[in-house]
């Protein structure tokens, strides 16, 4: 790594580039031509080429959100992003076969690493396409399905066509229409009926070139009974330009299924971050998202699950850390649609150096939902005075039997609590981390120990230098 | 943390928004003694305690605290840990989600460092004391005083003395709030942790003094120390009130 990148990159640890090899890059700029290139490169049936020009001219069409970061919204020049670039020759099953710096790359962010100790399966998406993949034995022999979505589509187009843009139409908003239209790489994961996938499965989003946009789509279906934890990373070169993350992602949790599905975004603060994520559960069925947002830009973001089948329980349990210049717009939406459904939403924020945490919370019960529970609680912690929390916590009850909580917290840290740890031998920097991971506790907790190890490494990193 | 132990107070003084809370105080304390520091609420006694420590919102106006011949008064309160510093606290903070077992464990290393016990000596250690105290091993996974009573708070901080092993205590006000059972139990965990150390114990009251024998009593009033003895000065104290003292001081 150079000086003048370091410099760049600063604390941020995932912030360094590879030299661009693309055997395939797409110009700037996106059109309908684009939209079809990319189906015609990937080979796909006509289906699928059809929703996307569909989604293409959705797209162009919609305005921007009013709502948010309207002014940093404004500030993305789409002509000026990458819709595609392809890096290797290719989804490989053994990490030798990756080019050698794609594969150095996911070296140093400990991928292989943590596929031999802890994980099921793994994908690794770099730049637009997935240029790793692979599968535990015992796994594929239980009849669990685990692709990146390119490969989802060839292989099981049935399923695809069935389930694609079914929790999230293409005309949801601008974000998922750009999605679908440009749509490449992500993962396609089905589990069958009873079949409990004991080991998280993971996928690890790269993005290394710059002004790239990357748009992976995510399809995961728990059978009637079964279950399955996915765990996703996302790490990107520190640059002065922006690039685009605009994924969407599809769960469908069958009747008495379950799903986790936990993030830790890391995106270097040019990235704006910008997905949708949503989920339906059927009759006692469950969904988790575990939501953490540490970089980006600007992301917006509010995972979401719909509550369909009767007995079915959602839980979000999201974090967000906005540092200098960041902006965290995120939280959660949950519609009770049947009967004693519940839900959970804990949303946790810190801001600092200037940044702004902003909780956005929907909760919907449905006027024939009898019995049903929601619980939110959502807590910001402000660490200095340029700093900015917000929250939008909105809840439509129509039913009178539902039992409803809703507690929020705005806190700061006293100097009473820095003095007490500092008494007990914690430099001013360490004691400020000591409080700010005690604050994210509640959400470390749900992740492996891997995960939550090192998301308490990055926030020790982030209050170095934080006081004086 | 092997040195003499000798802590010099000499001259100290100490505002706190302008306002003079001790007006030159004088104190020499070494290796095995216990000093008692008596007086009334507002005699500047916590204050003492708080800018031994360090605590940032005490001006110190003049005089000198050294321990061993350091100048305490220009170290951080981390660096004073680390040299064998330890208050316990009249009011411990809490924190919300760091569990006790991973909060003494990360003390104790901070404070120790090379010299620290191994994870499994500690965890020896820990047990040890914890049932010295009679806590309950649930302690560990709750956060660091987040929900604790009164009681509980004060014999969580004398857990903390026994691991973190200083040689320079400073217990502030630790018998407030506690019934005579807990004191007693209290009075063990510090009498098993200041054999080695110099020992300053804040108090209002005679009581932990049956339990603590200190060598030395001192009265602070106004920001002075007014007298100075050896026990019997806490006994006639209780007997008597600071009535007598305070007149002294104001003719």
């Amino acid at each position: 790594m150079s000086e003048e990148t370091k410099d760049l990159v600063g604390d941020y640890k995932a912030g360094w580039h590879d030299p661009e090899n693309a055997t395939i890059r797409f110009d700037a700029g996106l059109s309908e031509q684009v939209v079809r290139d990319i189906s015609e490169l990937k080979n796909e049936p006509e289906w699928m080429t059809e929703i996307r020009v569909k989604a293409y001219h959705n797209f162009i069409n919609k305005p921007m959100p009013t709502w948010g970061n309207t002014e940093m919204l404004e500030g993305i020049n789409f002509d000026a992003i990458t819709y595609f670039l392809r890096s290797g020759s290719g989804t490989e099953r053994d990490w030798d076969d990756v080019p050698e710096d794609i594969k150095r790359t996911f070296d140093r962010l400990g991928i292989p690493d943590a596929e031999q100790k802890w994980l099921g399966g793994v994908t690794a998406q770099y730049e637009s396409e997935a240029v790793y993949h692979s599968i535990r034995e015992d796994l594929e022999s239980q009849g669990v399905i685990f692709l990146d979505m390119d490969a989802g589509l060839r292989e099981h187009e049935e399923i695809v066509k069935e389930y694609f843009c079914s929790v999230v139409p293409y005309q949801d908003n601008k974000f998922s229409a750009l999605n679908t239209a440009v749509w490449s790489g992500g993962s396609f994961i089905y589990v069958p009926k009873g079949v409990h996938v004991e080991m998280p499965v993971q996928a690890y989003f790269r993005i290394n070139a710059k002004n790239m946009g990357q748009f992976e789509r995510t399809l995961i279906i728990a059978d009637e009974g079964s279950s399955i934890h996915y765990v996703e990373g996302c790490t990107a070169p520190s640059y002065s330009t922006e690039s685009l993350h605009s994924a969407v992602v599809e769960l469908i949790s069958h009747k008495g299924a379950y799903i986790r599905y936990s993030t830790i975004q890391n995106w270097s603060n040019n990235v704006y971050n910008l997905v949708t994520k949503r989920a339906i559960a059927y009759e006692n069925a469950t969904v988790e998202w575990v939501d953490g947002n540490i970089g980006s830009k600007l992301t917006m973001k509010y995972p979401a699950v719909i509550l369909k089948g009767e007995g079915a329980h959602a839980e979000v349990i999201s974090v967000a850390y906005a540092g200098e210049g960041i902006h965290q717009d995120a939280g959660a939406k949950v519609h009770h649609m049947s009967s004693n459904t519940t839900s959970k939403i804990l949303s946790k924020s810190i801001s600092k150096d200037g940044g702004r945490g902003s909780y956005r919370g929907l909760v919907k019960v449905g006027k024939n939902a009898n019995n049903c529970k929601v619980n939110v609680v959502c807590d910001a912690l402000i660490l200095d005075e340029n700093s900015q929390s917000d929250t939008y916590p909105t809840m439509e009850i129509l039913n009178p039997t539902c039992r409803s909580e809703h507690e929020a917290s705005v806190s700061k840290i006293s100097d009473e609590q820095v003095f007490y740890l500092m008494s007990r031998g914690h430099t001013e920097d360490e004691s400020m981390a000591l409080i700010v991971n005690g604050f994210f506790e509640p959400f470390t907790r749900e992740l492996p120990m891997e995960y939550a190890v090192e998301l308490n490494k990055l926030m020790a990193l982030e209050m170095e230098g934080s006081i004086g | 943390m092997g040195g003499d132990g000798i802590i010099e107070i000499r001259n100290l003084q100490v505002s706190i928004q302008g306002e003079e809370i001790l007006k030159g105080i004088n104190l020499t304390l070494k290796k095995g003694e216990v000093h008692a520091l008596m007086g009334r609420n507002g005699s500047g006694k916590s204050t003492l305690a708080k800018v031994l420590m360090g605590h940032p919102d005490y001006e110190v106006t003049g005089g000198e605290a050294t321990i061993d011949g350091n100048n305490l008064l220009e170290m951080e309160p981390w660096e004073r840990a680390r040299l064998g510093v330890f208050m316990s606290f009249q009011y411990p903070q809490s924190i919300s989600g760091l569990k006790v077992g991973n909060f003494l464990r990360k003390s104790v290393v901070a404070i120790q460092g090379e010299n620290a016990p191994s994870a499994r000596e500690f965890r020896t250690e820990l047990n040890e004391a914890m049932k010295k105290l009679g806590v309950d091993n649930k302690i560990l996974s709750r956060y660091v005083n987040d929900g604790f009573s009164g009681g509980e708070k004060k014999m969580f901080e004398i857990l903390q003395l026994m691991l973190m092993k200083p040689q320079f205590v400073i217990l502030d006000e630790t018998d407030s709030g506690l019934d005579i059972d807990a004191l007693k139990t209290v009075a063990t965990g510090i009498n098993s942790s200041v054999g080695n150390a110099a020992c300053l114990i804040i108090t209002h009251y005679q009581r932990i003094l049956s339990h603590i024998n200190p060598d030395y009593v001192h009265v602070l009033i106004d920001g002075r120390i007014v007298e100075s003895g050896g026990p019997e000065l806490a006994i006639s104290l209780e007997e008597k009130g600071y009535e007598w003292l305070g007149e002294g001081v104001a003719s």
